[in-house]
C-alpha cells in the first residue's frame, strides 16, 4: 500500500513541474476543475450572447409593426437564441458543475477520462462559431444569414433554407459529440471512481441526477444526429426522407426531433433537481427528505421522458389512439414530479431556515418551476392544446420550465458553490438584489405572455395584431430589466474570482453536507489524490 | 479491497483535444462552403482532415505507449470498458434513428399518403406498396419523376455478406481465445482472417452499390426506398470500414508483441465494436433486404 502512495506523490510533483501556464494551461488541461471552469465561463458568455439576441427580438416586439429588423433576421434571432441558450448556456453550465463537483462529491482523484473531458469542452467553441458565424458571413455577402427555422429545424422549411441551416446541422453534430463524450465521462466516473464506501445510494442526489441525464443523452442525442444527417442529405444529396413526392414524410422529422427534444427538457432539468435538494437541506439545516423516493422519481421521469415525445405536435394529424396515448403518458410524468415537489417542501418543513442567496433562488425556483409544470399539464391535454398550440402560451410555459426551472436553478448552484470554487464570498446584498430583480422581471416578462397566448397571439412572428400591444410592451420592458439584472450576476462572479470580498471558510454554509465541503476553499489543484473512505 | 489508496492515472496536459476540435471546425465549415459552392471549402476540408489525421496518430500512439509502459492497471482498465460499452450504446441509438425512419415511412408515411381523399391530394393514384420511390412531384423547385428501379433481394450477395460477417465474428473470438491462452500464432492468424473478411465484405458491398447504380436504377435519390436503403447500409458500411481499420491496428500491435493474456482492453474493445457491427448487419439483412 505504501508503495502505491509513493508513486502517487511522485507522479503528482512530476505533473506540476511540467504544467504549462497561460493560455496553454487552458488549451491542454486535463484537470477537472480547469475544465469545469471553462465550461462555466463559456456558459456565462453564451448566456449573455443568447440574451442579447432575444433583447433584439423583444425590442422589435415592443410595439406592433416592423421597426428594427426584417422578418428574416427576426427569425434567425429566435432560432439561434434558443439553440444558444439550450446547447451553449444551460447544458454547458450543468456539465461545468458536474466537472467541478462530481469528483469532489464522490471522493475521486479526477474525472475518469481527463483528455476526453477536455475534448468535450473544446468542441463547444467551434460549435458556437458554426452557429453564429453565418450572421457575420452574411455581412460579407456569403449566404443569407443564420438558421431561420427556429431551433426545431422542422422540415420542409429547413430543407429549403439557406447556408445557415447547413452550419446549424454541423453545429448540432459537434454539440452532440461533446454531449456524448461528457456523458461517457460522467457515467464512467460515477460507476468507477467513487471513494471506497461511497455506495450508489450514498451518492449526493446531484450525481444521481447527472447519471440519469447522461443515460438520456446517450439514448437521444444520436437520434438527433441521425435526424439532422437526413436533413443534410435531403438538402444536398437528393434523398427524400422528408418529402412526400419521394414517399418520405415531413412529420418523420418531427418524430425524430422530439424523440430527442422531449428528453432534452429533462436533460436540462435533472442536474438541477440533483443539487436543489442539497441547497434546501443546507439552509433548512435538515437532512434531505425522501432521498430514495427522489432517486426512484428520477428514474421514473427518465424512463417516461423517452415515450411521450409526440405531445409536442398534437395538432399535426395523428390517429386518436396515438393522441390519447401521448396525452396520458405525458400527464403521468406529473406523478413522479409531484413526489419530487413533496420531498423538496418536506425537506424544508419545520427546518431552521435562513434565506441566503442560494436559498432564495432555490425556494423561488420551486414556485416558478411549479408554474412551469402546471402549465405543461394544460398543454398536455389534447383538446386544450388545439387552442394553445404554437401560441405565446407555449413560449411562456417553456420559459417557466427552462429559465426558471433551468437557469434560476443553475444560479442557485452558482451562489451555493461560488465560495467553494473561488475561495471568496460574494456580496450577499448584491446576490439578494440579483434574485429579486430576476424573479420580479422574469414574472413581468412571461406572465403577460400567458395572457397573449390565451388571447391567440401566435409565437415566432415579428408583427402582431393591435389588441396584443399592451401586454407585449410590458413584456418587452421587463425583458430588458431581466437582461440588465444579469450584469449583477456577472459582477458577483468576477469579484469572487478576483478575490474581492471575504475569504470563504471550508464550509461557508452551516448546514451543507457532502465531501466537497471537507476540502479547503478553493480546493487544491489535485484533490483526493488519495481517496477518502466513506463510512 | 486493494482500492483504498490506489493511484489512478491522470494524464499530463495534452494538446490533442484542442487540435482535434480545431480540425473538426475546419472540416465541417469547409464542407458547408463546398456544398454551397464557395471555393475555399475544399482546402479547409483538406486542412481539417490533416489535423484529424495528425491527432488520430498522435493521440492513439500516446495511449498505446502509456498502455505498453504499464500506466494502466485494473482500475483504469475498468474505466475504458465502461466507456466503450456506453459509446457502443450511443452508436446503437444512432442506427435506431435510421431504422425508425424506415419503420415510419413504410408503415405510417406511405400508407397515409396513399389513402388521402383523392379530391384533396396532388398524389392521385398512388398506392401503398413497398419498396416505394414515392408518387413523384415537385422537390425543391425541380420535378422529381419516379424512375423504374429494381429492389434489392436478400439472396445472392447480401446472403454471402451475412456469412462473411458471421464468420468474421467467429474468427475474432478464436483470436481472442488464442490471446488468452498466450498462443500468439492463433491470435495473429485469427486477426488476419478477420481483417481479410472485413475487407471482402467491403468489396462485396462496393460491388453491390455499383450494380445498383448502373444496372438496377437504384440510387440515393430513389425516393424513400433508395434513401433508407443507402443511408442504412452506407452508415453500416462506414462502421465496417472503421472496424476493419481498428482491427488492422490491433493486428499490427499483436505482430509487434503487444497485449498480455490478462491485459488487452484495446483488443476486447475492438472485438465488441466488431460484434456490434455484426448485429446491426443482421438487423439490416432482415429488415432492409429480406422483409
Amino acid at each position: 500500500m505504501s508503495t502505491a502512495t509513493t508513486t502517487a506523490t511522485h507522479d503528482h510533483s512530476h505533473h506540476d513541474h511540467h504544467a504549462p501556464s497561460g493560455v496553454m494551461r487552458w488549451l491542454t488541461t486535463t484537470n477537472h476543475k480547469d475544465i469545469g471552469t471553462m465550461y462555466l465561463t463559456f456558459a456565462l458568455v453564451m448566456f449573455l450572447v443568447g440574451g442579447t439576441m432575444i433583447l433584439g427580438v423583444r425590442a422589435e416586439l415592443f410595439k406592433p409593426g416592423l421597426q428594427l429588423m426584417k422578418p428574416e433576421f427576426f427569425n434567425q434571432l429566435i432560432g439561434v437564441h434558443a439553440l444558444v441558450m439550450i446547447f451553449a448556456a444551460l447544458m454547458p453550465a450543468a456539465t461545468g458543475f458536474a466537472n467541478w463537483m462530481l469528483p469532489l462529491q464522490l471522493g475521486a482523484p479526477d474525472m475518469a477520462l481527463p483528455r476526453l473531458n477536455n475534448w468535450g469542452f473544446w468542441l463547444l467553441p467551434p460549435a458556437a462559431i458554426l452557429l453564429t458565424a453565418p450572421f457575420t458571413l452574411a455581412l460579407f455577402g456569403i449566404g443569407d444569414g443564420a438558421v431561420a427555422t427556429g431551433w426545431t429545424l422542422y422540415a420542409p422549411l429547413s430543407v429549403q433554407g439557406g447556408i445557415g441551416v447547413d452550419f446549424a446541422i454541423f453545429s448540432v453534430h459537434l454539440l452532440g459529440i461533446s454531449s456524448v463524450l461528457g456523458s461517457i465521462n460522467i457515467i464512467v466516473t460515477i460507476f468507477n471512481m467513487r471513494a471506497p464506501g461511497m455506495t450508489l445510494f450514498k451518492m449526493p442526489l446531484f450525481a444521481w441526477g447527472w447519471l440519469i441525464t447522461a443515460f438520456l443523452l446517450i439514448a437521444t442525442i444520436p437520434v438527433l444526429a441521425g435526424a439532422v444527417t437526413m436533413l443534410l442529405t435531403d438538402r444536398h444529396f437528393g434523398t427524400h426522407f422528408f418529402d412526400a413526392a419521394g414517399g418520405g414524410d415531413p412529420i418523420l422529422f418531427q418524430h425524430l426531433f422530439w424523440f430527442f427534444g422531449h428528453p432534452e427538457v429533462y436533460i436540462l432539468l435533472l442536474p438541477v433537481w440533483g443539487f436543489i435538494p442539497h441547497i434546501l437541506s443546507a439552509f433548512s439545516r435538515k437532512p434531505v427528505y425522501g432521498y430514495k423516493a427522489q432517486v426512484y422519481s428520477f428514474w421514473a421521469i427518465g424512463i417516461l421522458s423517452v415515450v411521450v415525445w409526440a405531445h409536442h405536435f398534437f395538432t399535426v394529424g395523428m390517429p386518436v389512439p396515438a393522441l390519447l396515448y401521448f396525452m396520458y403518458s405525458t400527464m403521468s410524468i406529473s406523478l413522479p414530479l409531484a413526489v419530487l415537489f413533496f420531498c423538496w417542501i418536506a425537506t424544508m418543513w419545520k427546518g431552521s431556515m435562513s434565506f441566503e442567496t442560494p436559498m432564495l433562488f432555490a425556494t423561488g425556483w420551486i414556485i416558478l418551476f411549479g408554474i412551469g409544470g402546471l402549465t405543461g399539464l394544460v398543454l398536455a391535454d389534447v383538446a386544450a392544446d388545439a387552442q394553445y398550440h404554437h401560441s405565446y402560451f407555449v413560449v411562456a410555459h417553456f420559459h417557466y420550465t427552462l429559465f426558471a426551472g433551468g437557469i434560476m436553478g443553475i444560479m442557485a448552484g452558482v451562489y451555493f458553490w461560488l465560495p467553494k470554487m473561488t475561495g471568496y464570498m460574494y456580496s450577499e446584498k448584491l446576490g439578494k438584489l440579483h434574485f429579486w430583480m430576476t424573479a420580479i422581471a422574469f414574472n413581468m416578462t412571461f406572465i403577460p405572455q400567458f395572457f397573449l397566448g390565451l388571447a391567440g397571439m401566435p409565437r415566432r412572428i415579428p408583427d402582431y395584431a393591435l389588441q396584443f400591444a399592451e401586454f407585449n410592451m410590458i413584456s418587452s420592458i421587463a425583458a430588458f430589466i431581466l437582461g440588465l439584472s444579469q450584469l449583477i450576476l456577472v459582477y458577483n462572479i468576477v469579484s469572487c474570482v478576483r478575490g474581492k470580498g471575504e475569504k470563504a471558510k471550508d464550509n461557508p454554509w452551516e448546514g451543507a453536507q457532502g465531501l466537497e465541503w471537507t476540502l479547503p476553499s478553493p480546493p487544491p489543484y489535485h484533490s483526493f489524490t488519495e481517496q477518502p473512505v466513506v463510512k | 479491497m486493494a482500492t483504498e489508496t490506489q493511484h489512478y492515472y491522470v494524464p499530463n496536459p495534452s494538446p490533442y483535444p484542442f487540435i482535434l476540435s480545431s480540425g473538426l471546425l475546419l472540416l465541417t465549415s469547409g464542407f458547408v462552403f463546398k456544398m454551397n459552392n464557395f471555393a475555399p471549402g475544399v482546402w479547409m476540408m483538406f486542412l481539417g482532415f490533416l489535423c484529424v489525421l495528425y491527432v488520430l496518430f498522435g493521440w492513439f500512439g500516446k495511449v498505446i505507449g502509456e498502455s505498453e509502459s504499464g500506466q494502466y492497471r485494473e482500475w483504469e482498465d475498468k474505466s475504458f470498458r465502461i466507456a466503450m460499452i456506453v459509446f457502443i450504446s450511443s452508436e446503437v441509438a444512432f442506427f435506431a434513428a435510421f431504422f425508425g425512419a424506415l419503420f415510419f415511412v413504410r408503415n405510417i408515411g406511405i400508407p397515409e399518403l396513399a389513402h388521402f381523399d383523392p379530391s384533396l391530394t396532388p398524389y392521385k393514384g398512388f398506392t401503398a406498396i413497398w419498396p416505394s420511390a414515392g408518387p413523384g412531384g415537385m422537390v425543391l423547385g425541380k420535378l422529381y419523376e419516379v424512375a423504374k428501379f429494381e429492389p434489392m433481394k436478400p439472396l445472392g450477395l447480401p446472403a454471402i455478406n451475412t456469412m462473411i460477417l458471421l464468420t468474421s465474428g467467429l474468427t475474432v473470438t478464436w483470436a481472442h481465445w488464442g490471446l488468452v491462452k498466450d498462443n500468439r500464432r492463433q491470435l495473429i492468424l485469427g486477426l488476419f482472417m478477420t481483417v481479410v473478411l472485413g475487407i471482402s465484405f467491403l468489396l462485396c458491398q462496393a460491388y453491390e452499390y455499383h450494380h445498383a447504380y448502373t444496372e438496377m436504377g437504384l440510387t440515393l435519390g430513389t425516393g424513400a426506398y433508395g434513401a433508407t436503403f443507402f443511408m442504412l447500409t452506407g452508415f453500416h458500411g462506414f462502421h465496417v470500414l472503421l472496424g476493419t481499420i481498428m482491427l488492422t491496428v490491433i493486428l499490427l500491435r499483436s505482430i509487434n508483441g503487444h497485449f498480455k493474456p490478462n491485459h488487452h482492453f484495446a483488443f476486447e474493445g475492438v472485438a465488441w465494436y466488431w460484434h456490434f457491427v455484426d448485429v446491426v448487419w443482421l438487423l439490416l439483412f432482415v429488415l432492409v433486404y429480406w422483409l
